[in-house]
């Protein structure tokens, strides 16, 4: 069954993108990821506009991000405080990353410059995942039971407007998450993604949080600023596409149903190499089509005026 | 112009016959099987069937030519073993759509500039750059064989004519085909009927691609009031993350 999608005017098979949602939904399930870094580029490879890919799989990640933060505030997994510091952070880097996407659409450079970012990300922490969970599967198997010292002494700690997160055991300067939400949230405007790849490891290695409220709290930015950015790429850009949202979301609802079950059969750190071959994988195929000699160096874009 | 009628005798008889034939010297009448396509969620393209009379002998040319735009044409070059847009040119009022169907090769219906002065052919479409100052014409010939090969990958442009076919000495008829990408908008279908190399008579008529229903209503809303729409598109996205939850909660 064939849908017209109104704003990326084009028809796409219903069943097609109800199974995307529904495997993207599924492995996020599994690895408890967003899973915007697999959905983004996937609907670019359908044939979506990357813009339009961009700006609706915002609003999938919010749909997911949004009931998942809510669960965990039920629990008193999010550290609040926090949170706003980093949604403050991820909204002023959301505007300007949606001011950025706007001119490099202009420019003709948005899709070599969303391609390069999810190669430099996906490529740093595909790599550094893979190193961490093969060396914690052959610990586990030579000698189990040695634990890695979570809070180190950085520069980061000698900034100024000091604030203390009860929730976190934190008394650090407010500028660190402050900036780790600004960035993240360049990112998640740019690239389509939630950012939790990289918030939960820069919230736990950089900031020093109890992985306890990390998952929560990440997913509480992550909520807000998908919020934000699909509201700014929708009035910026015109490039939400809420049939094609609608479809994504009920596929990938389901699909996280299934994985969270069948991750639950499995054990940590051989989930994290599955989920680093993944990543990697990703990051090869984009990494390749950049620059593997294209069929037609040639391509069209419409003028901004008539 | 009408042809002298002293010409169009031996076919006369054969064209009353035809039930929807013109009386003699009617000239070209054409019309489309619908003027308007309206493209709806289960859009997957459509065909127009164009049919007409003329006075018969002569060669019959259709062009279909979709709402103009400028168009921008990139060129990638390689920075650094990366493939990067580099170049681009701006061509003027370009047609988002153009299709051509002939009842002969055009080489054979007329000469090249007879076929320019009416656009008839993908290789006589006027495509000019915004601004050609200081550009080399070969230069510019690259980017124009780019855009008409890019618009034919997205058949936009047609690559293969249909033909016109005759279904008697005066009646014809083609099919028009336009893929589920068409652009909206208003289109214009020109018929040409030609003789000796020149066009004896033309005419034109409107065909109006455009979204209804709820895909017309949803696109109109995130254009004209995409505030609204941004906010919607959140009401929407937190509910249904909501709803799930509450859902798969119970079960």
């Amino acid at each position: 069954m064939v849908i017209y999608l109104p704003i990326a005017e084009m028809s796409v098979n219903l069943f097609l993108l109800l199974g995307l949602g529904g495997a993207v939904g599924f492995l996020s399930g599994i690895f408890g990821i967003g899973g915007g870094f697999l959905m983004t580029p996937l609907l670019i490879f359908i044939g979506i506009p990357p813009p339009v890919a961009v700006g609706t799989e915002a609003s999938q990640i919010l749909a997911s991000s949004s009931s998942a933060a809510l669960a965990h505030m039920r629990r008193g997994n999010v550290d609040l405080r926090m949170g706003m510091v980093l949604v403050a952070g991820g909204f002023m880097g959301s505007a300007l990353g949606v001011w950025l996407f706007a001119l490099l659409r202009q420019l003709g450079q948005i899709d070599l410059v969303i391609s390069l970012c999810y190669v430099l990300f996906l490529g740093t922490v595909g790599v550094v995942m893979l190193v961490e969970s093969v060396g914690a599967w052959f610990r586990r198997r030579s000698r189990p039971g040695t634990f890695a010292r979570r809070h180190r002494h950085l520069w980061l700690h000698g900034l100024p407007f000091k604030m203390r997160f009860h929730r976190s055991r934190l008394y650090i300067s407010a500028l660190t998450p402050l900036g780790l939400g600004f960035f993240v949230g360049i990112l998640a405007s740019i690239m389509g993604v939630g950012g939790g790849f990289l918030m939960v490891p820069a919230m736990i290695y950089l900031l020093g949080m109890p992985t306890a409220v990390v998952v929560g709290t990440s997913l509480l930015q992550v909520a807000f600023v998908t919020a934000v950015t699909t509201y700014l790429h929708a009035v910026n850009n015109y490039t939400v596409d809420v049939v094609l949202a609608l479809a994504l979301i009920v596929g990938g609802v389901i699909g996280a149903q299934l994985g969270s079950s069948a991750g639950a059969r499995l054990r940590g750190d051989q989930l994290r190499i599955l989920l680093a071959l993944l990543v990697l994988a990703v990051c090869v195929k984009l990494g390749h089509d950049m620059i593997v000699t294209p069929s037609d160096p040639y391509s069209l874009a419409s003028a901004s005026h008539p | 112009m009408r042809r002298p009628c002293g010409c169009l005798a031996p076919t006369a008889f054969l064209a009353v016959a035809l039930a929807t034939a013109p009386a003699r010297g009617e000239g070209l009448v054409a019309d489309l099987s619908e003027h308007l396509i309206a493209i709806t969620t289960a859009f997957v393209g459509t065909d127009v069937v164009l049919f007409g009379t003329s006075d018969g002998g002569a060669d019959i040319v259709v062009t279909v030519v979709g709402p103009r735009q400028n168009q921008i044409v990139r060129r990638k070059g390689q920075i650094a073993g990366i493939w990067v847009n580099r170049e681009s040119l701006e061509f003027e009022r370009v047609p988002t759509y153009y299709a051509v169907a002939t009842s002969a090769p055009l080489d054979q219906i007329a000469r090249a500039d007879v076929l320019a002065r009416h656009e008839l052919g993908i290789e006589h479409l006027r495509l000019e750059p915004v601004d050609a100052a200081g550009l080399a014409e070969s230069h510019i010939d690259a980017f124009r064989e780019a855009l008409v090969r890019n618009k034919q990958r997205q058949r936009l442009y047609s690559s293969a004519p249909p033909p016109v076919s005759f279904l008697g000495p005066s009646l014809f008829r083609t099919t028009l085909s336009f893929p589920a990408n068409v652009p909206p908008g208003i289109y214009q279908v020109q018929v040409f009927e030609l003789e000796d190399g020149y066009v004896k008579d033309a005419q034109r008529s409107a065909l109006v691609i455009s979204k209804v229903g709820l895909e017309a209503d949803l696109f109109d809303f995130a254009q004209q009031r995409a505030p609204l729409y941004g906010l919607l598109a959140i009401v929407m996205a937190v509910s249904l993350g909501w709803l799930a939850g509450v859902i798969f909660r119970r079960s």
